[in-house]
């Protein structure tokens, strides 16, 4: 289990506004 | 810690989540990072679906901790939109799910601000501030709710 983060944010932000569902937005150094 | 199946399982449930990477992306870890005023690793921006940002959390936490702060950003973005029942609903449950976490403090506050907004009754401030009398003593929050009791 694991969280699907997308990378380009304007489509999430374009996406999230139709869902009209919150964003989580996380800056990260987290390995990959 | 994201691997945490409480984390993901919330995180899939109530947002739809972005990352930008300080290295692996780093034009847009520079675009964002202006954008929202975020030039720090980790940084989590919790938005509404309109963009605007309610709640930030810096740094690393702990699992529980890190659950706590999803939530109680949640229940912030519905506070934010007055959705009064939903967010009290919200901020309780970290206070019964996750008290001994820093955000149950702020989520005991909250909680008994949200009905007081729904109905104008100040009982529940009462109510609160006696809560803190008991729990979270030394929190700012229970500073916050004194004048309440």
């Amino acid at each position: 289990m694991a969280i699907n983060f997308r990378h380009d944010v304007d489509a999430v932000l374009k996406d999230a506004k139709t869902q009209r569902k919150p964003v989580l937005l996380d800056f990260s150094a987290a390995p990959l | 810690m994201w691997p945490d199946e409480r984390v993901v399982g919330f995180v899939n449930e109530n947002f739809v989540p972005a990352r930008v990477h300080v290295r692996d992306d780093a034009k847009a870890f520079k675009e964002y990072g202006e954008r929202y005023k975020a030039p720090w690793t980790p940084t989590i921006l919790l938005l509404d679906p309109d963009g605007v940002e309610h709640h930030r959390i810096e740094g690393f936490l702990p699992t529980d901790d890190l659950l706590a702060q999803l939530m109680l950003g949640r229940a912030r973005i519905a506070f934010d939109a007055g959705q009064w029942a939903e967010a009290e609903r919200r901020f309780r449950e970290i206070v019964d799910r996750l008290p001994n976490t820093d955000a149950a403090a702020e989520a005991l506050y909250w909680a008994g601000v949200a009905p007081y907004k729904a109905t104008g009754d100040p009982a529940s401030l009462k109510a609160t501030g006696q809560a803190f009398k008991q729990r979270y003593k030394d929190t700012p929050w229970a500073k916050k709710a004194s004048v309440w009791a």
